[in-house]
């Protein structure tokens, strides 16, 4: 359309000549290849590895030893941890969400928390573990928590510092939706607040709590930072053994454990976000 | 005019939601119970934060106020690892080839498909938020053989911003979309272009000063990515700001120069995603 435009006002007759052999697509060449370099062929490494052997040959067999009960082991650690993490950040995270979205829309503490919230959801890694380290670690200048080091509570503690503001960041436009008609319509019809929430308000929240649930679910268990500066010593969860697998220097043989472990990731994310786009799209009924 | 979250762009009907017509007791209950959750929250956002700036003041004894700590940040030098310094410098670095390489790469292709190849908008997101579902230690494990190669004609850790790049590039694309959606880019173009502009001039002199806001949170969030990043420095081995924190602390447990930087980085990071928030907000209270 704006090709044809150009065209039109002949301001170049000389190039808009040229221009059809050269097709336009050309220009986002250097994003495409970009991209498959250093994000798809990545990732095509991993998926093709897990399905060799350290020689090179193909071992389809690899994929039993997903059901290894060493690696059994990590999958389930890294399912505890991050089902309590989800968990504990997605309802308390709806409840900060709510007393937000309860207030006035231009109020100070609406911008100071959301501004906040976008702040700490990026925030994690080594120096959350380490901010929790001195606040309640053995140091601890809050007290000593004695299941500081226990996992998965210790650490599920500190994720939920950043599974919180995430969710406050996905919930708050679903709570922000729901209208305050529908509140007096079943007042008028002589429904108490028990009976809005069970047959109105939590129905009508609840595909966008679920895929925030799942949306927490994915982010903890990418997060690897955090749990290493907590604790170096003892893997617990499966980014913490593809970290031993590709650092240790027992041999080639480590190399494809580490490629079948994220490969076991990829399957559980690519679930977990599956399920959180179908949620999203139920939820956005009703945000319209 | 509402407030809009950053992650939603639905334009939330919040002024009907207002309780405004609510009985007066139930509106006393309701701000009783907002104001015990804010605070509660609060402090549990805050004492950590809190706890590590007390610590990185820590004297020698227990419960002393000392700056040393901070004094440290400039020549600390642990046992087996490079100069603090010299990581603080790699990652401002590397955070300033990343915006750079970042926006040079994004702002006109996304120009150019909005413009004149629209079908492949489609697949230019899917591919630019693919990145916020392959988790970095994922991504780091088939980098592998990637960065084999990369290592044989550099082995400086500012090598790393060829992977930063990726790991910006949903919410720089995120931030840029939002921009590129505000302005009407076809008319724009469409007029620079019948009054004889070249297409490098429609983009750096015509679109992208209209996007300025857009461009610079992008700029804004793929620096805190950096500042922030750890997994795939540590496992390529490489040494960047966290990674050197990281080692310091395993090397001498409770230094008091980890929580000092750790601040002084968190506090550098946490100004420029505020700037980020409210300068966006002020934006979206305009229009």
């Amino acid at each position: 359309m704006s090709a044809a435009a150009t065209t039109q006002t002949g301001a170049r007759p000389a190039r808009a000549g040229r221009r059809p052999s050269v097709p336009s697509w050309v220009g986002t060449v250097p994003f495409l290849a970009y991209v498959a370099v250093f994000l798809l062929w990545p990732t095509g490494i991993v998926v093709v590895d897990s399905f060799k052997n350290p020689a090179g040959g193909w071992a389809f067999a690899n994929i039993t030893r997903l059901g290894d009960p060493l690696v059994r082991g990590y999958f389930i650690g890294s399912f505890k941890l991050c089902v309590l993490s989800s968990l504990f950040g997605a309802v308390l995270g709806a409840i900060l969400a709510y007393a937000i979205a309860s207030g006035d829309p231009d109020g100070p503490m609406r911008r100071l928390y959301l501004a906040v919230s976008g702040v700490l959801a990026q925030f994690g890694g080594v120096t959350l573990a380490f901010a929790f380290l001195v606040l309640i670690g053995p140091v601890g200048l809050l007290f000593h928590a004695g299941w500081f080091y226990s996992f998965p509570w210790g650490i599920t503690v500190i994720y939920t510092y950043f599974q919180i503001p995430l969710m406050v960041l996905v919930f708050l436009p679903a709570i922000d939706g729901v209208k305050i008609q529908w509140r007096e319509a079943s007042e008028n019809l002589g429904a108490s607040a028990w009976q809005y929430w069970r047959y109105v308000g939590g129905p009508l929240l609840m595909p966008a709590f679920l895929g925030g649930l799942l949306l927490l679910f994915a982010n903890a268990l990418s997060a690897f930072a955090t749990i290493v500066a907590w604790e170096n010593q003892i893997a617990y969860i499966v980014p913490q053994q593809i970290s031993t697998a590709m650092t240790s220097e027992v041999g080639l043989s480590n190399v494809n454990v580490a490629d079948l472990l994220a490969l076991g990731m990829v399957i559980m994310v690519a679930i977990v976000m599956t399920g959180y786009a179908l949620l999203q799209r139920r939820a956005a009924r009703w945000l319209r | 005019m509402a407030a809009v979250t950053s992650v939603g762009e639905t334009p939330a009907p919040a002024a009907a939601s207002r309780p405004r017509g609510m009985h007066a007791g139930r509106r006393r209950r309701l701000n009783a119970f907002r104001y015990v959750v804010f605070t509660v929250f609060g402090l549990f956002f805050l004492l950590p934060l809190l706890a590590m700036v007390r610590f990185s003041f820590e004297g020698a004894k227990l419960g002393t106020w000392s700056g040393a700590a901070w004094k440290q940040i400039a020549s600390y030098q642990g046992e087996g690892v490079p100069p603090l310094l010299s990581s603080i410098e790699i990652t401002l670095e590397l955070a300033v080839i990343t915006s750079v390489v970042m926006l040079v790469l994004l702002v006109p292709t996304m120009i150019w498909v909005r413009l004149r190849v629209q079908w492949l908008a489609r697949t230019m997101e899917f591919l630019s938020l693919l990145p916020l579902t392959i988790p970095a230690i994922v991504l780091v494990v088939g980098l592998g053989p990637i960065y084999n190669r990369i290592q044989h004609y550099s082995l400086s850790a500012l090598m790393l911003f060829w992977i930063y790049v990726v790991l910006a590039l949903p919410y720089a694309y995120r931030a840029l979309a939002a921009g590129l959606g505000a302005i009407d880019v076809t008319t724009l173009s469409e007029a620079a272009r019948s009054l004889g502009a070249s297409w490098f001039t429609v983009m750096v002199r015509v679109i992208a000063p209209n996007m300025r806001q857009a461009i610079l949170n992008a700029l804004l969030l793929t620096f805190a990515l950096v500042l922030g990043e750890f997994t795939i420095a540590f496992l390529l081995l490489y040494n960047n700001l966290q990674v050197e924190l990281y080692s310091i602390s395993r090397n001498t447990p409770n230094a008091g120069v980890v929580f000092s930087t750790s601040s002084a980085a968190l506090a550098f990071a946490f100004i420029l995603l505020l700037i980020l928030s409210y300068a966006g907000r002020r934006r979206r209270g305009r229009g």
